[in-house]
């Protein structure tokens, strides 16, 4: 029952974290649902520690933490928040939910 | 020493470097804790904050990171780089950082609960990579038209003030001013340490720019409204009320350059340091008396300023040239300036705030300010605003000269606000017109602490200078011009007259007197000849007398011998 890559774009995310904190799990963990739900096999994604990489928080403008980019497709989409109102990270990502039944509806 | 650092452990203040402003907070800002500049659009924040940052790093060796909200950092450094700010050349010394933090709310979907670590980070980061000991947060309200939940982003504002002051930086943020509130939010007033306003008001037509120091926690201020100035030097505040008259004053006495004014005055002129009102309608010569007055401060190496607001520097340089006067040579020996400008150009309080500037880097002895009826406003505030010109003048020992066109010493035609009573000396030129023509005279009206004549001079100018001549006084009354020169020619005339009939008297007496003296030589030569017929008489007389006694007795004795 291994769901065939459905047809369209690649995208490149950018997970932006502060540090371990709760708040930042639960963020990574609902991205990696989200991911692997409706957007399986399509995603490049890559969680970065500005704690690590203060740099790169100045260059992505990061300003909240969590912070999820859309690299791509262009244009660029930014999310800020731990990412758990599926609804809105689906639309932030401009995807369209899969009409899958058997999908947990959150 | 001692002393000093137990001052800076009760509040530590990080100057600006903003002229005046560093007097008004009696040092600066509060150093290591934020600081609020608000106000309108366009009244100037971001130049203060900037301003702040860039003085900071090149003045006082205090690195600073610009978290800018609204502009981006190319276009922070071309709008400052007219104030000759380079902005670029710090950022690439690595003693300045800018970051422009963007915050668009149509590109931002949220989705659960932030915080803005973010940009802790990117503070933090920009904080520790320079050294930063300053931090200018604009404006931070920027984060509310982008973020919708207000919660958290004021739980978080708190924690970056917070932040800020744990970690020792003097902060500046400023904010967009609110109805009803010094900032929209409410929140950054009551958080930071010192609040500064700014004000941009325009009255009929003017616009002035004022400061104001709302509060600063620990620490004395001065609180007036303090009018401020924003031109290709940068910022300038202006220290406005000094109001004890205690400045000290001077004897020394300075000549005018004029011979005949000069010797109205007892002294041989003015006392340096008092300010002097020349009075009079178009085209009495005040320009004239005060280019002259320049031109003999500059010929003893002195420097003077002149503040013109209805002519060109140029063209009183020509005009003068036609009484004589070579002012452009010291304007090339940088012993004079000009400062142009017409009244209109900006209100009392940025005129007052620019002559300020000019003259503490200028330093003058001397300031001319020609005319001073061309600045307009309100009575009140003209009145308050030539007081404080006149203090701040006094106070530094320049001579000052007001022109006025008002005659009667007065500020406009409604007012009868004395400009007259702030001046030390009032010299009024009034033309006389009588038999069809125009003549100048001269007044000294008053010059305290000195006699002066009350007499009335005529002014004439010509290209051999200015000469004060006197007025003709005599019973005819005070003629001038013309009608001087006619009656004194008249009097010439009556004079040789009277001299050439004296003189026909006097040659008329030594006639008579000859004449006198001829009858008188004449009788005495007639006398003479009349003693000498007397004595001829006598001795007539004498010799028949004789001869008749001879003959008797010759007749006795015939008689006797007859007998």
């Amino acid at each position: 029952m291994s769901p065939t890559v459905p047809p369209g774009p690649r995208y490149v995310l950018r997970l932006f974290v502060a540090g371990m904190t709760p708040r930042s799990r639960r963020a990574i963990e609902n991205l990696r649902r989200i991911c692997d739900g409706s957007l399986s096999g399509r995603v490049d994604l890559e969680t970065i520690d500005i704690y690590q990489q203060p740099h790169l928080a100045e260059v992505h403008q990061v300003v909240a933490a969590p912070t999820l980019l859309r690299l791509e497709p262009l244009p660029v989409r930014r999310l800020i928040g731990d990412l758990s109102d599926e609804a809105r990270v689906l639309r932030g990502l401009e995807i369209q939910p899969v009409s899958d039944p058997g999908r947990d509806e959150r | 020493m001692t002393a000093e650092a137990s001052i800076q452990t009760v509040l530590a203040k990080a100057p600006t470097g903003i002229s005046g402003f560093d007097d008004v907070t009696f040092g600066g800002l509060p150093t290591g804790r934020p600081t609020l500049v608000c106000g309108g659009a366009g009244c100037g924040k971001t130049l203060f904050a900037v301003t702040f940052l860039v003085n900071g790093a090149t003045e006082f060796g205090e690195p600073g990171v610009f978290m800018s909200f609204e502009e981006r950092a190319e276009d922070l450094s071309a709008n400052v780089a007219s104030l000759g700010y380079d902005l670029d050349g710090l950022v690439a010394d690595g003693r300045l950082a800018i970051d422009y933090v963007r915050v668009e709310r149509s590109e931002i979907e949220e989705t659960g609960e932030y915080d803005l670590e973010g940009l802790f980070i990117r503070l933090g980061h920009a904080v520790d990579t320079i050294g930063a000991k300053r931090v200018v947060l604009d404006t931070i309200e920027t984060l509310f038209a982008g973020l919708s939940d207000a919660a958290i982003l004021r739980a978080e504002l708190r924690r970056l003030f917070g932040w800020l002051k744990d970690r020792g930086l003097t902060t500046v943020i400023t904010g967009e001013r609110g109805d009803g509130g010094l900032t929209r939010q409410g929140l950054e007033e009551y958080v930071s340490d010192c609040v500064i306003l700014l004000d941009n008001r325009v009255e009929d037509q003017i616009t002035t720019r004022r400061l104001r120091v709302v509060k600063y926690r620990g620490s004395a201020h001065g609180t007036n409204e303090y009018p401020f100035l924003i031109d290709a030097d940068g910022i300038s505040v202006l220290p406005v009320t000094s109001a004890d008259l205690d400045y000290g004053t001077s004897d020394d006495i300075v000549p005018t350059g004029i011979a005949g004014l000069d010797a109205m005055l007892s002294p041989g002129g003015f006392f340096r340091g008092s300010s002097i009102l020349i009075s009079g309608v178009a085209g009495t010569g005040k320009t004239t008396i005060s280019s002259y007055m320049v031109d003999a401060a500059c010929a003893r190496g002195e420097r003077a300023m002149s503040f013109v607001f209805e002519e060109s520097g140029a063209q009183i340089c020509r005009n003068a040239r036609s009484v004589g006067l070579d002012l452009s040579q010291h304007v090339e020996a940088g012993l004079l300036r000009f400062e142009a400008a017409r009244p209109t150009l900006y209100g009392l309080e940025t005129h007052l705030a620019r002559m300020h500037r000019d003259i503490e880097r200028f330093d003058p002895s001397l300031v001319v300010i020609d005319p001073i009826s061309a600045l307009r406003g309100p009575a009140t505030e003209l009145q308050a605003t030539l007081l404080r010109m006149v203090d701040m003048l006094k106070s530094r020992g320049i001579t000052a000269v007001f022109t006025s066109l008002r005659t009667d010493g007065g500020f406009d035609e409604r007012g009868d606000l004395g400009l007259s009573s702030l001046m030390d000396a009032w010299i009024k030129l009034l033309d006389i017109e009588a038999n069809g023509e125009r003549s100048r005279t001269l007044y000294v009206i008053k010059a305290r602490g000195m006699s002066h004549s009350n007499q009335v001079r005529e002014f004439q100018m010509s290209a051999a200078g200015v000469r004060l001549v006197d007025a003709y006084v005599g019973p005819a009354g005070v003629l001038t011009g013309t009608a001087r020169v006619v009656q004194e020619a008249r009097e010439q005339a009556e004079t040789l007259r009277r001299a050439q009939e004296s003189d026909r008297r006097k040659r008329e007496v030594v006639r008579r007197r000859e004449a006198i003296e001829r009858q008188l030589a004449e009788l005495r030569a007639s006398l003479e000849v009349a003693e000498e017929e007397e004595a001829v008489l006598l001795g007539e007389d004498e010799s028949r007398e004789a001869l008749l006694a001879t003959e008797r007795r010759a007749i006795t004795q015939r008689r006797s011998a007859a007998e």
